[in-house]
């Protein structure tokens, strides 16, 4: 038996298919996942995130903390409390600890993490943070609950009542609010808007049944894949790992640069990589043909010696056929052929992102 | 818990087996390995005069989460496919026993159906996956 989430029995009683997460029962579905993908991308659905892992960084010295041990710069969050930003934690061979959101509290910063990797990352923070006036707290008593779709915000202001319609109201895209300990953000991980809110344990069962009575779906680990996927947003050990640098997993853009003086943890590495020519990089990849891709299949690029990989592979439920992220030679052109059991297909390679806010972009 | 039909025969993989009353063995995928596909969103059926021998690959089904190799429960020549499954692949998971077959064979061998499970073998064998 692995670790319970708050809403274990609530999952049992919905009639989730539970199985084993990063050492968490999780549900995988609740029935159908393409009837939950399809309840997420066209009115709301809530999936209980609450395996992962929150961190509490406080103290004098957080701000420079965190300044060294992730690659975009907390900087950018001054002056604006409740304010997210997605980041990379680094090695210092440039590698990927894990990936994680970074949220400016008043004080203090509030740092999530992904279950898999918990004690990696805990091990490496706190290794990290011998050199400075820092606190860090994890957060077990909190329940996180992701609510998303067109309809979510809506159907979380109905639950909550008036006391937060103007509090989420004021809310823009990857900010966050708090009261005591509950902590309201717009931020999600499946291409629509919608809400990730943390709660006490003991308030999770009920919240999810007022979500539920208000007819948003309960969604499993499934949904939440294959929406990501389609949103083209990284899985860690997935699009990256300890061995993959940022600049080879479509992460360039979370990396700060500026200012030159801020030496963050795998700065050396990623500028020599970036002076040497970065040998890979992350697309996506379209098969309209029959067939689904799936990660660990080889992709052949024209003119290329290496072959490339899939990192991650589903059928799109939004699009009707098969859609893949991987990691191939940067001289890739429009096209590309994956190898699936012996033969090679032939897929269109575009932009790894597929669907926003319920529209195909591809 | 998943229906197992008692007139059927079956294979460790979860394949089923129908032997029909003009001689032919109709082949499809368990209720328990539906469930256990999920989705069902592509399959691939053997081809119509392909000669297959008991436990050889006869196709693949596919699911929103993973892959699964079909194998023929019985040696002989594909007659039949079911050409539905080719735009509504979800009729595997709606009726895996009826709607959803995929092939249909002409047996070499009818005995090789005794070595099959029968339902109640079957069922002690998939209870313990």
């Amino acid at each position: 038996m692995g670790n319970k989430t708050a809403l274990y029995d609530t999952h049992v009683a919905m009639g989730g298919k539970m199985v084993d997460f990063g050492g968490w029962d999780m549900p995988l579905h609740y029935g159908s996942q393409l009837e939950e993908h399809h309840k997420v991308r066209k009115d709301a659905g809530m999936f209980d995130v609450s395996h992962m892992t929150v961190v509490d960084v406080d103290g004098a010295g957080a701000r420079d903390y965190l300044r060294t041990l992730v690659a975009n710069d907390v900087a950018k969050l001054d002056g604006n409390p409740g304010k997210a930003l997605y980041t990379g934690m680094l090695n210092e061979n440039g590698g990927v600890v894990d990936d994680l959101i970074v949220y400016l509290r008043d004080p203090g910063y509030r740092v999530v993490v992904n279950c898999a990797t918990r004690e990696k990352d805990l091990a490496w923070m706190n290794a990290q943070a011998s050199n400075f006036d820092v606190t860090l707290t994890e957060r077990p008593h909190l329940a996180m609950v992701a609510i998303q779709g067109p309809q979510a915000i809506d159907k979380v202001k109905q639950v909550l009542g008036i006391d937060w319609t103007a509090a989420i109201d004021g809310l823009k895209v990857f900010s966050s609010v708090a009261r005591g300990d509950w902590f309201v953000a717009r931020t999600g991980y499946t291409g629509e808007d919608g809400l990730e809110i943390m709660l006490n344990n003991e308030d999770a069962p009920g919240f999810w049944q007022a979500l539920a009575d208000v007819g948003v779906a309960p969604c499993g680990l499934g949904a939440r894949d294959t929406l990501r996927l389609e949103a083209g947003m990284n899985l860690y050990g997935h699009e990256m790992d300890d061995d993959t640098s940022p600049l080879e997993a479509n992460m360039a853009w979370t990396i700060a640069w500026e200012p030159a003086e801020r030496k963050f943890i795998g700065r050396e590495a990623l500028e020599q990589e970036k002076a040497a020519g970065v040998a890979n990089k992350l697309v996506g990849l379209v098969l309209e043909d029959r067939g689904v891709l799936r990660a660990g299949q080889q992709v052949v690029v024209d003119g290329a010696e290496s072959r490339g990989i899939i990192t991650s592979g589903t059928f799109s439920p939004t699009l009707g056929y098969s859609i893949a992220m991987a990691r191939v030679p940067v001289s890739v052109g429009d096209t590309a052929q994956v190898e699936i059991r012996n033969k090679l297909v032939p897929v269109r390679v575009v932009k790894p992102s597929f669907v926003r806010n319920g529209k195909s972009l591809v | 818990m998943s229906e197992i039909r008692s007139e059927l025969k079956y294979a460790s993989s979860h394949e089923w087996a129908r032997l029909e009353e003009d001689g032919t063995v109709t082949v499809g995928i368990s209720d328990h390995a539906q469930d256990a596909l999920g989705d069902v969103v592509y399959v691939e059926t053997p081809e119509v005069g392909q000669v297959l021998s008991a436990g050889e690959e006869a196709g693949v089904v596919e699911s929103v989460k993973a892959a699964s190799d079909i194998y023929s429960p019985i040696s002989g020549e594909v007659i039949a496919v079911n050409e539905e499954l080719a735009d509504a692949p979800e009729t595997v998971n709606s009726s895996p026993y009826d709607d959803g077959w995929f092939f249909r064979i002409k047996p070499s061998d009818e005995s090789e159906l005794d070595k099959l499970l029968d339902a109640d073998a079957y069922k002690a064998e998939s209870e313990e996956d």
